[in-house]
């Protein structure tokens, strides 16, 4: 126990948080923990989806965030990471296995796009990425064996020690497991060499590049890592709905995690998981208004954006 | 033996020719300046040297080595640092990460370092925090190291800028304009300064100067260009009293 409470204290520190806010911590932790204990199929299901966008928010952030690069179609690794799994569980391959190779072809799309375009002004790659986040859409809607317009069914449940997870309750935790890992890459990623040097490039690029930083592998760094984040997700979203369909992957959802990102403050970690909750709770809050919730969501997001256009995550003064 | 041999080195832009047919050899461990009036090309031949700009033509040797239309961050590598005449830090960091991006050419950890933390990371990270602090002492802003560098004052951020060249390890150096903005305190300190980074650090300085009384006092040689072309060369005697660098700045004072 003793043990737990130090990390708990250096997890605070890490973060920047008082004293308070990590009492706070503390308990929010607890009620993430035992919340399936309490709550019923649909605030689970709910719950499992915010974790799972708050591990697309952690990812893309590292892009948006720390690189300060832009990023319009993320849905696009999302995508490789969901179909690989899917496609080679249907040849057979064992989930887990599907996991490393989801990463690998991930990675290689980040490369694909990043390589080329990573020399160009942003609003080009604004472009480039949207474009990117498209083909990959349409792609999978016009071959074969991602199973054309109607996707991907029947992708088989994992299994682990023996006990196949398919309950709502195995993959909230599976997806909070992730979300843990996730923020820990995150913050290690943040406070290394490479993640200085992001900050540097964001600051001043020709600065950077006078102290022997090199702006286009290192941004290519952060495409990768991102991608992989996607490619994570992706894979393990397939065998939660056992199910995939392009239009899962539209430019909707790549909209919806950079909203995340920015209205939770970019680079912050706090922030990205503040802005994932709240872009998927609002919704299911206000179910009750019908259609009239997503105009009320709308005029929310430019009041926050007006008033806060650093994000909701507050600074952190030096 | 020359650290640095620029021959006949060329950049247009467009119709204007910035830097135009500029030779000079500078000799290892010496300070050397390079001056002239406004716009005569100083700061355009700093960013051919360091890769900023792409000379049209000429060829540079760096340590025998070409680093002609290089990239900047590999002539870094190479050993050749420099500042800028406008002050480019990263103001929303500390003072003390600032000098840490200087460190970033010699060390290497990378996506996999950062997220499994070897030893050989931690080793790292403690190395680059050792050798920035003493960069910092070397220019005598330690006791800053925690301020965010926006926060200083202008004096002292030029500090961090001179602290973070020397964190590349350089064995060159180039500064474009240090004493700008200093006061006269500040100036002698940058003298004494630049004296301490050839005599204990054993790199080479290339200073871009406009104070002439500074140019005078610290360098053993100095090239005079004008309208990109070199006019003079020589000890700070042999140049004060050349009759073309006195036309060339009494000609331009009124700009100045
Ligand atoms: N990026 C650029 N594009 C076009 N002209 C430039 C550029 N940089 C410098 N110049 C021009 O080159 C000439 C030399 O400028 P500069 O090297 O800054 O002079 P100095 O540093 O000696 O004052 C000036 O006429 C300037 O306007
Ligand atoms: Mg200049």
């Amino acid at each position: 126990m003793g043990n737990s409470v130090g990390l708990m204290d250096r997890f605070r520190k890490i973060l920047g948080l008082r004293k308070t806010q990590g009492i706070l911590l503390a308990v929010l932790s607890l009620l993430v923990i035992l919340l399936p204990l309490v709550a019923n199929n649909y605030i689970e299901e709910v719950a499992t989806n915010t974790l799972f966008y708050i591990v697309l928010a952690l990812g893309l952030n590292i892009v948006v965030g720390y690189a300060g690069l832009v990023d319009l179609g993320y849905a696009a690794f999302f995508a490789v990471g969901a179909y690989t799994t899917g496609i080679f569980m249907k040849f057979g391959l064992n989930f887990w296995l599907t996991i490393p190779i989801a990463i690998l072809f991930s990675v290689i799309a980040g490369i694909i796009i990043g390589g080329p375009t990573l020399r160009l002004r942003s609003d080009y790659l604004a472009i480039v990425t949207l474009g990117f986040g498209e083909i990959t859409r349409i792609t999978a809607r016009n071959l074969k064996i991602t199973g054309g317009a109607s996707g991907l069914v029947g992708i088989q449940r994992p299994s682990i020690f023996g006990h196949i997870l398919n309950q709502i309750t195995d993959f909230y935790y599976l997806f909070l497991v992730l979300v843990v890992l996730a923020i820990i890459i995150a913050i290690r990623l943040h406070n290394s060499r490479l993640g200085r040097a992001w900050q540097y490039i964001r600051e001043d690029e020709d600065a950077a590049e006078a102290m022997g930083i090199d702006p286009v592998k290192t941004k290519l760094y952060a495409y990768m890592i991102g991608a992989s984040f996607g490619g994570i997700a992706g894979a393990f979203f397939a065998v939660k709905m056992t199910a995939i369909s392009p239009e899962t992957f539209a430019f909707t959802q790549s909209a919806l995690i950079l909203l995340a990102v920015i209205l939770g403050g970019m680079g912050k970690i706090p922030g990205a998981i503040l802005g994932a909750a709240f872009l998927v709770l609002f919704p299911e809050i206000f179910r009750g208004i019908g259609q009239m919730r997503m105009l009320l969501f709308g005029i929310l997001l430019v009041i926050i954006m007006i008033f806060r256009p650093q994000g909701l995550w507050p600074e952190r003064k030096g | 033996m020359s650290i640095l041999e620029v021959k006949k080195l060329t950049l247009r832009f467009g119709g204007l020719t910035a830097v135009s047919n500029l030779s000079f050899e500078l000799e290892e461990n010496t300070i050397m300046s390079l001056i002239g009036p406004n716009g005569a090309g100083k700061t355009s031949a700093f960013n051919c040297l360091t890769g900023f700009y792409k000379g049209s033509e000429g060829e540079i040797l760096f340590k025998g080595q070409s680093i002609f239309r290089q990239k900047p961050y590999r002539i870094t590598k190479l050993g050749m640092a420099r500042t800028f005449q406008n002050l480019r830090l990263f103001k929303d960091m500390t003072v003390l990460e600032n000098v840490m991006s200087g460190m970033h050419s010699r060390t290497s950890a990378g996506i996999f370092g950062a997220i499994l933390r070897p030893p050989s990371q931690l080793r790292e990270e403690k190395k680059i925090k050792q050798v920035s602090k003493e960069c910092l002492d070397f220019v005598g802003i330690l006791d800053k190291e925690s301020r965010l560098a926006r926060n200083l004052a202008y004096g002292d951020q030029r500090r961090v800028e001179w602290a973070r060249a020397l964190a590349t390890q350089p064995q060159l150096l180039l500064l474009d304009e240090p004493a700008a903005g200093l006061n006269q305190d500040e100036k002698d300190q940058l003298v004494s300064l630049i004296r301490r980074i050839r005599k204990d650090l054993g790199i080479t300085v290339l200073l871009i100067e406009h104070d002439m009384g500074l140019v005078m006092k610290v360098s053993e040689k100095i090239v005079v260009i004008d309208y990109g072309q070199k006019i003079a060369e020589g000890t700070a005697e042999e140049v004060k009293n050349n009759p073309r660098v006195i036309e060339a700045y009494l000609g331009k004072e009124d700009e100045e």
